[in-house]
Protein backbone atom coordinates (compact mmCIF):
# COMPACT_ATOMS: atom_id res chain seq x y z
CA UNK A 1 0.00 0.00 0.00
CA UNK A 2 3.18 2.30 0.38
CA UNK A 3 1.94 5.24 -1.70
CA UNK A 4 -1.28 5.35 -0.66
CA UNK A 5 -0.19 5.18 3.25
CA UNK A 6 -1.97 8.07 5.52
CA UNK A 7 -3.40 9.64 2.45
CA UNK A 8 -7.21 9.06 3.27
CA UNK A 9 -9.04 9.54 7.02
CA UNK A 10 -9.02 7.01 9.62
CA UNK A 11 -12.51 5.76 8.43
CA UNK A 12 -11.85 4.55 5.17
CA UNK A 13 -10.43 1.02 4.55
CA UNK A 14 -8.82 -0.04 1.19
CA UNK A 15 -9.77 -3.44 -0.05
CA UNK A 16 -10.47 -5.73 -2.91
CA UNK A 17 -13.96 -5.95 -4.65
CA UNK A 18 -14.05 -9.53 -3.82
CA UNK A 19 -12.92 -9.33 -0.60
CA UNK A 20 -15.90 -7.06 0.54
CA UNK A 21 -18.56 -8.79 -1.29
CA UNK A 22 -17.12 -11.99 -0.37
CA UNK A 23 -17.13 -10.50 3.19
CA UNK A 24 -20.45 -9.13 3.45
CA UNK A 25 -22.33 -11.90 1.56
CA UNK A 26 -20.81 -14.52 3.82
CA UNK A 27 -21.80 -12.74 7.01
CA UNK A 28 -25.26 -12.42 5.86
CA UNK A 29 -26.22 -16.13 5.15
CA UNK A 30 -29.95 -15.14 4.71
CA UNK A 31 -31.89 -18.36 4.32
CA UNK A 32 -35.22 -18.85 2.72
CA UNK A 33 -36.59 -21.59 5.19
CA UNK A 34 -37.74 -24.56 3.68
CA UNK A 35 -38.95 -27.20 6.65
CA UNK A 36 -40.68 -29.89 4.94
CA UNK A 37 -40.02 -32.69 7.50
CA UNK A 38 -38.50 -33.63 10.90
CA UNK A 39 -35.24 -31.78 10.00
CA UNK A 40 -37.22 -28.65 9.96
CA UNK A 41 -37.93 -29.20 13.97
CA UNK A 42 -33.61 -28.98 14.02
CA UNK A 43 -33.25 -26.09 11.89
CA UNK A 44 -35.49 -24.07 13.98
CA UNK A 45 -34.06 -25.45 17.39
CA UNK A 46 -30.48 -24.12 15.34
CA UNK A 47 -32.01 -21.06 14.71
CA UNK A 48 -33.11 -20.42 18.86
CA UNK A 49 -31.60 -19.21 21.63
CA UNK A 50 -29.25 -22.18 22.41
CA UNK A 51 -27.57 -22.48 19.20
CA UNK A 52 -28.46 -18.41 17.92
CA UNK A 53 -27.58 -18.63 13.83
CA UNK A 54 -27.79 -15.14 14.40
CA UNK A 55 -24.39 -14.75 16.00
CA UNK A 56 -23.08 -15.92 12.12
CA UNK A 57 -25.70 -13.04 10.72
CA UNK A 58 -28.11 -16.21 9.35
CA UNK A 59 -30.98 -15.54 9.70
CA UNK A 60 -34.96 -17.29 8.65
CA UNK A 61 -36.69 -15.54 5.66
CA UNK A 62 -39.79 -16.69 4.68
CA UNK A 63 -39.70 -15.09 1.25
CA UNK A 64 -37.69 -16.28 -1.43
CA UNK A 65 -36.62 -12.71 -3.02
CA UNK A 66 -34.82 -11.68 0.43
CA UNK A 67 -33.07 -14.49 0.43
CA UNK A 68 -29.47 -16.02 -0.47
CA UNK A 69 -28.93 -19.27 0.97
CA UNK A 70 -32.11 -22.28 0.55
CA UNK A 71 -32.10 -24.69 3.54
CA UNK A 72 -34.02 -27.89 1.80
CA UNK A 73 -34.60 -29.02 5.53
CA UNK A 74 -36.70 -32.21 5.25
CA UNK A 75 -38.15 -34.90 2.86
CA UNK A 76 -38.56 -33.22 -0.70
CA UNK A 77 -41.92 -35.24 -2.07
CA UNK A 78 -42.40 -34.98 -6.15
CA UNK A 79 -45.34 -32.86 -5.70
CA UNK A 80 -43.45 -30.51 -3.39
CA UNK A 81 -40.25 -30.60 -5.88
CA UNK A 82 -41.37 -28.65 -8.41
CA UNK A 83 -42.37 -25.89 -5.91
CA UNK A 84 -38.88 -26.48 -4.71
CA UNK A 85 -37.65 -25.67 -8.05
CA UNK A 86 -39.72 -22.57 -8.71
CA UNK A 87 -39.47 -20.66 -4.95
CA UNK A 88 -35.47 -21.44 -5.99
CA UNK A 89 -36.12 -19.77 -9.19
CA UNK A 90 -36.93 -16.55 -7.66
CA UNK A 91 -34.27 -16.18 -5.00
CA UNK A 92 -32.16 -13.40 -6.79
CA UNK A 93 -28.66 -14.08 -7.45
CA UNK A 94 -26.15 -15.24 -5.53
CA UNK A 95 -27.98 -18.07 -4.48
CA UNK A 96 -27.51 -21.15 -2.49
CA UNK A 97 -28.47 -24.47 -1.65
CA UNK A 98 -28.24 -26.48 1.57
CA UNK A 99 -29.31 -29.93 1.35
CA UNK A 100 -29.83 -30.88 5.12
CA UNK A 101 -30.66 -34.77 6.19
CA UNK A 102 -30.92 -37.59 4.35
CA UNK A 103 -34.10 -37.17 2.52
CA UNK A 104 -32.95 -33.85 0.95
CA UNK A 105 -29.54 -36.14 0.19
CA UNK A 106 -30.63 -39.16 -1.17
CA UNK A 107 -34.69 -39.62 -0.07
CA UNK A 108 -33.40 -41.43 3.02
CA UNK A 109 -35.38 -43.88 4.35
CA UNK A 110 -37.77 -43.73 1.52
CA UNK A 111 -35.20 -44.56 -1.14
CA UNK A 112 -37.40 -48.29 -1.74
CA UNK A 113 -40.89 -48.17 -2.18
CA UNK A 114 -40.94 -44.30 -1.78
CA UNK A 115 -43.13 -43.77 -5.02
CA UNK A 116 -43.56 -40.01 -4.15
CA UNK A 117 -40.27 -39.54 -3.50
CA UNK A 118 -37.47 -37.07 -4.76
CA UNK A 119 -34.17 -39.39 -4.57
CA UNK A 120 -32.49 -36.30 -3.56
CA UNK A 121 -32.83 -32.48 -3.95
CA UNK A 122 -29.85 -32.16 -6.49
CA UNK A 123 -31.56 -33.64 -9.32
CA UNK A 124 -33.92 -30.25 -9.46
CA UNK A 125 -31.39 -27.74 -7.94
CA UNK A 126 -27.90 -27.11 -7.48
CA UNK A 127 -27.03 -28.06 -4.21
CA UNK A 128 -23.96 -26.30 -2.71
CA UNK A 129 -23.69 -28.23 0.79
CA UNK A 130 -24.86 -31.35 1.54
CA UNK A 131 -25.39 -32.04 5.62
CA UNK A 132 -25.66 -36.03 6.59
CA UNK A 133 -28.09 -37.25 9.13
CA UNK A 134 -31.43 -38.40 9.95
CA UNK A 135 -32.04 -35.49 11.41
CA UNK A 136 -28.63 -33.82 12.01
CA UNK A 137 -28.49 -32.13 14.99
CA UNK A 138 -28.35 -28.40 15.16
CA UNK A 139 -24.10 -28.45 15.47
CA UNK A 140 -23.76 -30.25 12.11
CA UNK A 141 -25.93 -27.50 10.02
CA UNK A 142 -23.97 -24.99 11.75
CA UNK A 143 -21.19 -26.69 10.47
CA UNK A 144 -22.47 -26.60 6.77
CA UNK A 145 -23.41 -22.93 7.33
CA UNK A 146 -19.49 -22.62 7.97
CA UNK A 147 -18.70 -24.07 5.40
CA UNK A 148 -20.54 -22.46 3.10
CA UNK A 149 -19.10 -19.03 4.63
CA UNK A 150 -15.85 -20.24 3.53
CA UNK A 151 -16.62 -21.72 0.44
CA UNK A 152 -18.21 -17.96 -0.46
CA UNK A 153 -14.79 -16.51 0.88
CA UNK A 154 -13.15 -17.76 -2.11
CA UNK A 155 -15.29 -16.62 -4.98
CA UNK A 156 -14.05 -14.22 -7.00
CA UNK A 157 -16.42 -11.60 -9.10
CA UNK A 158 -14.57 -13.35 -12.77
CA UNK A 159 -14.74 -16.75 -11.77
CA UNK A 160 -17.60 -16.97 -9.96
CA UNK A 161 -18.49 -19.91 -7.82
CA UNK A 162 -18.28 -22.82 -9.92
CA UNK A 163 -14.01 -22.54 -9.70
CA UNK A 164 -14.39 -22.67 -5.95
CA UNK A 165 -13.88 -26.79 -5.03
CA UNK B 1 -76.30 -52.28 22.05
CA UNK B 2 -74.09 -54.93 21.22
CA UNK B 3 -72.72 -55.78 17.74
CA UNK B 4 -74.74 -58.91 17.34
CA UNK B 5 -77.88 -57.13 18.18
CA UNK B 6 -77.09 -54.70 15.36
CA UNK B 7 -76.25 -57.26 12.91
CA UNK B 8 -79.68 -59.01 14.00
CA UNK B 9 -81.62 -55.19 13.91
CA UNK B 10 -79.99 -54.77 10.60
CA UNK B 11 -80.47 -57.90 8.49
CA UNK B 12 -84.19 -58.05 9.69
CA UNK B 13 -84.39 -54.37 8.00
CA UNK B 14 -82.21 -54.72 4.93
CA UNK B 15 -82.75 -58.53 4.03
CA UNK B 16 -79.73 -59.42 1.48
CA UNK B 17 -77.91 -56.11 1.27
CA UNK B 18 -76.39 -57.29 4.79
CA UNK B 19 -74.09 -60.30 3.93
CA UNK B 20 -72.38 -61.61 6.82
CA UNK B 21 -70.85 -60.86 10.31
CA UNK B 22 -67.68 -61.76 11.67
CA UNK B 23 -66.66 -61.68 15.75
CA UNK B 24 -64.33 -64.44 15.51
CA UNK B 25 -60.68 -63.58 14.81
CA UNK B 26 -61.50 -59.94 14.41
CA UNK B 27 -60.33 -57.16 16.28
CA UNK B 28 -63.96 -55.05 16.05
CA UNK B 29 -66.85 -57.33 15.34
CA UNK B 30 -67.86 -56.67 11.51
CA UNK B 31 -70.62 -56.58 9.39
CA UNK B 32 -70.03 -57.36 5.58
CA UNK B 33 -72.74 -55.07 3.27
CA UNK B 34 -73.32 -54.90 -0.75
CA UNK B 35 -71.01 -51.98 -1.67
CA UNK B 36 -74.55 -50.53 -3.86
CA UNK B 37 -77.39 -49.30 -1.82
CA UNK B 38 -75.52 -49.01 1.17
CA UNK B 39 -76.16 -45.21 1.81
CA UNK B 40 -79.91 -46.23 3.08
CA UNK B 41 -78.14 -48.40 5.46
CA UNK B 42 -75.93 -45.92 7.05
CA UNK B 43 -78.99 -43.52 6.87
CA UNK B 44 -80.88 -45.92 9.22
CA UNK B 45 -77.49 -46.32 11.44
CA UNK B 46 -77.52 -42.67 12.20
CA UNK B 47 -81.34 -41.88 12.87
CA UNK B 48 -83.00 -45.04 14.38
CA UNK B 49 -83.54 -44.23 17.97
CA UNK B 50 -81.71 -47.33 19.42
CA UNK B 51 -79.04 -47.02 17.17
CA UNK B 52 -77.99 -43.15 16.67
CA UNK B 53 -74.87 -43.84 14.73
CA UNK B 54 -73.30 -40.36 14.82
CA UNK B 55 -69.95 -40.63 14.47
CA UNK B 56 -67.76 -42.37 11.74
CA UNK B 57 -64.58 -42.03 13.11
CA UNK B 58 -62.86 -43.70 10.48
CA UNK B 59 -63.79 -44.93 6.76
CA UNK B 60 -60.54 -46.91 4.67
CA UNK B 61 -59.64 -48.01 1.93
CA UNK B 62 -57.89 -51.52 1.66
CA UNK B 63 -56.56 -53.67 -0.52
CA UNK B 64 -55.74 -57.26 0.64
CA UNK B 65 -53.96 -58.71 -2.20
CA UNK B 66 -52.69 -58.45 -5.92
CA UNK B 67 -55.61 -60.09 -6.60
CA UNK B 68 -58.76 -59.76 -4.43
CA UNK B 69 -61.76 -57.42 -4.05
CA UNK B 70 -60.88 -53.82 -2.79
CA UNK B 71 -61.99 -53.11 0.55
CA UNK B 72 -63.76 -49.91 2.39
CA UNK B 73 -64.18 -50.16 6.04
CA UNK B 74 -66.62 -47.93 8.08
CA UNK B 75 -66.36 -48.08 11.81
CA UNK B 76 -68.76 -46.01 13.46
CA UNK B 77 -69.42 -45.21 17.26
CA UNK B 78 -72.86 -43.73 18.67
CA UNK B 79 -71.66 -40.67 21.00
CA UNK B 80 -74.78 -40.69 22.91
CA UNK B 81 -75.34 -44.51 23.68
CA UNK B 82 -71.63 -45.04 23.22
CA UNK B 83 -71.71 -48.42 21.11
CA UNK B 84 -69.15 -49.17 17.82
CA UNK B 85 -69.77 -51.51 15.14
CA UNK B 86 -67.42 -51.83 11.95
CA UNK B 87 -68.42 -52.19 8.54
CA UNK B 88 -66.54 -53.52 5.33
CA UNK B 89 -67.93 -54.28 2.07
CA UNK B 90 -65.97 -55.20 -0.92
CA UNK B 91 -65.88 -54.46 -4.41
CA UNK B 92 -63.98 -55.58 -7.57
CA UNK B 93 -60.90 -54.49 -8.82
CA UNK B 94 -62.07 -53.15 -12.50
CA UNK B 95 -65.10 -51.50 -11.77
CA UNK B 96 -64.43 -50.21 -8.21
CA UNK B 97 -67.95 -48.78 -7.00
CA UNK B 98 -69.04 -48.00 -3.67
CA UNK B 99 -72.18 -45.59 -2.30
CA UNK B 100 -70.51 -42.34 -0.99
CA UNK B 101 -71.71 -41.29 2.26
CA UNK B 102 -69.71 -38.10 2.42
CA UNK B 103 -73.83 -36.08 1.99
CA UNK B 104 -74.33 -37.95 5.44
CA UNK B 105 -71.07 -37.84 7.71
CA UNK B 106 -69.15 -34.38 6.72
CA UNK B 107 -65.93 -36.77 7.86
CA UNK B 108 -66.47 -39.03 4.85
CA UNK B 109 -65.77 -36.46 2.49
CA UNK B 110 -61.96 -36.07 2.59
CA UNK B 111 -61.45 -40.23 4.01
CA UNK B 112 -63.16 -40.28 0.61
CA UNK B 113 -60.97 -38.53 -1.45
CA UNK B 114 -58.09 -40.05 -0.14
CA UNK B 115 -59.43 -43.62 -0.60
CA UNK B 116 -60.35 -42.61 -4.60
CA UNK B 117 -56.95 -41.28 -4.49
CA UNK B 118 -54.71 -43.92 -3.50
CA UNK B 119 -56.54 -46.98 -4.43
CA UNK B 120 -58.91 -45.76 -6.97
CA UNK B 121 -62.12 -46.83 -5.15
CA UNK B 122 -65.01 -44.74 -7.00
CA UNK B 123 -67.38 -43.09 -4.76
CA UNK B 124 -71.09 -42.36 -6.50
CA UNK B 125 -72.90 -39.07 -5.41
CA UNK B 126 -69.45 -37.40 -3.47
CA UNK B 127 -70.04 -33.83 -4.21
CA UNK B 128 -66.02 -33.29 -5.26
CA UNK B 129 -64.45 -36.61 -5.68
CA UNK B 130 -60.52 -35.49 -6.86
CA UNK B 131 -57.06 -36.50 -5.78
CA UNK B 132 -56.40 -34.82 -2.17
CA UNK B 133 -52.62 -36.04 -1.65
CA UNK B 134 -51.17 -36.77 -5.38
CA UNK B 135 -50.58 -34.47 -7.97
CA UNK B 136 -53.91 -34.35 -10.06
CA UNK B 137 -52.30 -35.14 -12.94
CA UNK B 138 -50.33 -38.57 -11.75
CA UNK B 139 -50.91 -41.92 -12.85
CA UNK B 140 -52.29 -44.59 -11.33
CA UNK B 141 -53.52 -45.40 -7.89
CA UNK B 142 -50.25 -46.20 -5.17
CA UNK B 143 -51.06 -48.32 -2.53
CA UNK B 144 -52.86 -50.90 -5.02
CA UNK B 145 -50.88 -54.25 -4.50
CA UNK B 146 -50.75 -54.32 -7.93
CA UNK B 147 -49.08 -51.23 -8.20
CA UNK B 148 -45.89 -50.54 -10.34
CA UNK B 149 -44.03 -46.88 -10.10
CA UNK B 150 -43.62 -45.01 -13.46
CA UNK B 151 -40.11 -44.29 -14.39
CA UNK B 152 -40.61 -40.25 -14.18
CA UNK B 153 -42.84 -37.85 -13.09
CA UNK B 154 -42.54 -34.50 -14.70
CA UNK B 155 -38.93 -35.32 -15.87
CA UNK B 156 -37.98 -36.52 -12.31
CA UNK B 157 -36.63 -39.89 -12.12
CA UNK B 158 -38.59 -41.91 -9.58
CA UNK B 159 -36.59 -44.58 -8.71
CA UNK B 160 -32.93 -44.74 -8.74
CA UNK B 161 -30.93 -46.67 -10.24
CA UNK B 162 -29.22 -48.86 -7.98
Amino acid sequence: MGALNHKFNENILITSLDKLLNWSRSGSEWYFQFGLACCAIEMMSAAAARHDLERFGAMPRSSPRQADVMIVAGTVTLKMATRVKRLYEQMAEPKYVISMGSCANSGGPYWQHGYHVLKGVDQIVPVDIYIPGCPPRPEALLEGLIHLQKKMREETILGGKENVK
Amino acid sequence: MTAQEIYTKLSGKFGDRILEFMEEGTQNPTIHIKPQGSLPIFEYLKSEETLQMDSLMNLAGHDPEAESDLVVIYHLHSTELDHYITLKTFTSRETPKVDSVATLYRTADWHEREAYDLFGIIFEGHPDLKRILMEEDWEGYPLRKDYVPAEFYRGMRIEKEK
